[in-house]
């Protein structure tokens, strides 16, 4: 088995599916022939041709338009948007287009795109370059949102979102593409290669959609997070000492709910830790439903661990970003008796 | 220092208002037939002067005239004629249906009957068009079941869409007719990538995408003429100019400062202006720009000049913003008279046999909506149950969907 950081694991799984499969297109701003501006598609026009690897204009609602019509023709377009950031002037082709078109037409005509970008911050983007849009996709019927956190599940649920039928928003935290992200941003980082995650197999393989990962298990409290979040998650429970079950949902939408339930049932508590923005955020849809499935089983409030609701500042990045300190005192204060 | 007069916002008026007397004389048509033809595969650059031309084959006597005559079937032009026709009986029946409460709204396509029926006539089975919802003549000309179409429109048990689209959002893959939708422009950029997934399969099929005067001024189309000067793929880009988006005149979306044909130039896209209401310029101008996708020549865009001379829809009392009289006033007449009077020149047509049609059409659309209000109407009889609701969110219902449905009771 191969290591591989987050970008070439995500560059695999398109050299995979472009492989086995004729109707896979890829396009963008800069994702032909110079590979992207993350690197993402490097190499891939040059092996499968300007017709299935190529340059786009710089326009959003064209590249997500362009996608819905060959979606409607037969192909399995996986268009980039270089910039989760960049991605409204493309939210009524998605969220209105190809959410909606197998609806609206029972089935006769679907959407089956899956829509790569970059999000989140942590590397100075400023608020044009460091968004994490999720709450607006998991928002709209007929859409799935996907957000890994590592290079095996990149890769597994990159191949997986790519054969769905149906519209994914598959969105990459690339402040996790060189290595997993400790949270603590004057400290030097890991990269992937000496990580065991950055595992990768060759070849074919899935990571389903909608099912989460128990990426630590623990008595005390869940802790409920994605992306960026489950590494900077396992340095506060590190830091605090609290045997915290940390769950990767991998998949915000389908959700694993189940696996969210059986947690909380058996710890009582429960910590949720997301690098959007609060108010309205995917973490208050969570926090919704652990108490409608778990609220006999809960010993305290639960918490929630989020961006301000701020736009993304560009000086004051790292007093914006839910860093481990944070995070140790939601964890401490769910703890308390 | 510089004396500066105060500023001052410009909104465009048009010619006429309510009580005013109708003024079209902003719309120059030129002699029938005067209007050059090029071959199909001349440069973008050297055919400038047809985006401000206008593209006419029947004169006034109902003769076919110029260079853009084309020497059709008479078994072609009859076809078109019935078709016309039937859209418009169609049209009547169903207004009146939603007038007795049998549908919530409906879309007329009154005077524009030719711009659908004909560019359909002149595309091929497995061509895809990417309508807007004033095109029903696309399905009408290709003799598709009118009573399915009554049974969307009535939301009934027989809604192959089982409810969950409006009236009149037609989806027939089969038929070449793309899932309309309400949220208007956007597929002018999905025709387009349509068109590009055709040309990345090494396909024979081409695309063609609709759009109004009104919706042009969203981004989709400007983002659509970007990708089809880009690829070049095989799509005819048509901009039904019918002077109305609701209450607004075409000079709200931009057209008192240039025409909609123009603004292919900026993209040297082969732009041409037609009129709209002639049945063998449509189907001329159509097939020219057919033949240009199919030999890979790629994308036309085309301004079919035209009237709408109903109401934007049931909601919609045009005499609130537009002279009552001005349809009397439009100078390319109706498309079914114009076509009509040519056939009858030609020898091959008489009143009495249009008299005779019409009644057949309109006896035949009765029987289809007898026959489709047996299977309900809105809110009354047979309807698609409420589980519909439910179905074809996702292909694959997922477990939180499967509860919510639950929830619901069914």
């Amino acid at each position: 088995m191969a290591r591989m950081n987050m970008i070439q694991a995500i560059r695999d799984a398109l050299d995979v599916k472009l492989g086995d499969d004729d109707n896979v297109v890829v396009f963008g701003e800069d994702a032909g022939y110079f590979g992207g501006v993350f690197r993402a598609t490097q190499g891939l026009q040059e092996k499968y041709g300007k017709s299935r690897v190529f340059d786009t204009p710089i326009s959003e609602l064209g590249i997500i338009g362009a996608a819905v019509g060959m979606g409607a023709y037969g192909l399995r377009p996986v268009p980039e948007i270089q910039f989760a950031d960049y991605i409204l002037p493309a939210y009524d082709q998605i969220a209105s287009e190809a959410a909606r078109l197998r609806y609206r037409s029972s089935g006769e005509f679907s959407s089956p795109i899956t829509i790569r970008a970059p999000c989140g911050g942590g590397i100075f983007g400023g608020q044009t370059h460091s968004q994490s849009p999720e709450a607006l996709f998991t928002h709209v019927a007929g859409l799935k949102t996907v957000i890994p956190s590592n290079p095996y599940d990149a890769k597994g649920l990159l191949i997986a979102a790519i054969e769905d039928d149906d519209p994914v928003i598959y969105l990459e935290p690339k402040r996790l593409y060189n290595g997993p992200f400790d949270g603590h941003h004057d400290r030097p980082g890991t990269p992937w290669s000496d990580h065991d995650d950055g595992e990768v197999p060759q070849g074919h393989y899935t990571v389903p959609l909608g099912k989460a990962s128990i990426i630590r298990p623990g008595e005390a409290v869940t802790v409920l997070a994605y992306g960026t979040m489950v590494h900077v998650a396992k340095t506060a429970v590190l830091e605090s000492g609290i045997d915290a079950e940390i769950i990767d949902l991998r998949t915000l939408l389908p959700l694993d709910e189940e696996t969210i339930e059986a947690s909380v049932k058996k710890t009582g508590r429960c910590v949720i830790v997301h690098e959007a923005t609060k108010t309205s955020g995917f973490g208050g849809e969570l926090i919704a439903l652990v108490q409608e499935l778990c609220f006999h089983y809960l010993e305290s409030p639960l918490e929630r661990v989020t961006g301000w609701d701020t736009p993304y500042p560009h000086a004051q990045e790292w007093d914006y970003f839910p860093g481990p300190e944070r995070v140790v005192k939601a964890l401490q204060k769910v703890m308390q008796p | 220092m510089t004396e500066h007069k105060p500023l001052s916002l410009q909104v465009p008026e048009p010619s006429s208002r309510p009580g005013d007397k109708p003024d079209f004389s902003f719309i120059d048509v030129p002699v029938a037939g005067s209007t050059r033809r090029p071959e199909v595969d001349c440069a973008a650059d050297s055919m400038r002067d047809l985006a401000f031309d206008l593209i006419t084959v029947l004169d006034d006597d109902g003769k076919a005239v110029g260079p853009w005559v084309m020497d059709l079937d008479d078994n072609l032009l009859l076809k078109g004629l019935r078709v016309m026709e039937k859209t418009r009986v169609f049209d009547t029946r169903m207004q009146m249906a939603q007038r007795q409460g049998k549908t919530s709204i409906y879309v007329q396509c009154k005077g524009e009957e030719a711009i659908a029926c004909a560019q359909r006539l002149a595309l091929e089975k497995g061509d895809m068009c990417f309508p807007t919802y004033r095109q029903q003549g696309l399905l009408i000309a290709q003799d598709f079941p009118i009573v399915d179409m009554m049974c969307q429109i009535f939301s009934n048990s027989r809604d192959k869409l089982g409810g969950r689209s409006l009236p009149f959002f037609y989806s027939e893959r089969d038929y070449g007719f793309f899932s309309i939708s309400g949220n208007l422009g956007t597929q002018f950029m999905q025709a387009v990538g349509w068109a590009m997934a055709s040309a990345i399969k090494g396909d024979t099929r081409i695309a063609s995408g609709w759009i109004g005067d009104g919706a042009s001024a969203e981004g989709d189309f400007h983002a659509a003429l970007v990708f089809a000067s880009v690829y070049k793929p095989p799509v005819v880009l048509n901009v039904v100019n019918n002077q109305w988006a609701i209450s607004s005149f075409q000079g709200i979306a931009g057209g008192q400062a240039a025409n909609f044909a123009c603004r292919g130039h900026g993209f040297n896209i082969p732009s041409l202006r037609v009129d709209g209401n002639d049945f063998l310029a449509v189907y001329s101008a159509s097939s020219w720009a057919i033949e240009r996708a199919r030999r890979n020549l790629g994308p036309t865009l085309i301004e079919w000049v035209t009237y709408r001379a109903g109401a934007h829809s049931t909601s919609d009392d045009p005499t609130k913003y537009r002279p009552a009289d001005e349809l009397e006033s439009w100078p390319m007449g109706d498309p079914i008279e114009r076509l009509k009077t040519h056939l009858i020149s030609k020898g091959i047509w008489d009143e009495e046999r249009h008299a005779v049609l019409k009644q057949e059409l309109k006896d035949e659309v009765k029987t289809a909506a007898k026959e489709a209000e047996s299977y309900g109407t809105l809110g009354k009889g047979p309807a698609p149950g409420t589980g519909e609701m439910f179905e074809h969110v996702y292909k694959e219902m997922p477990a939180h969907l499967r509860k919510q449905r639950q929830q619901a009771g069914v």
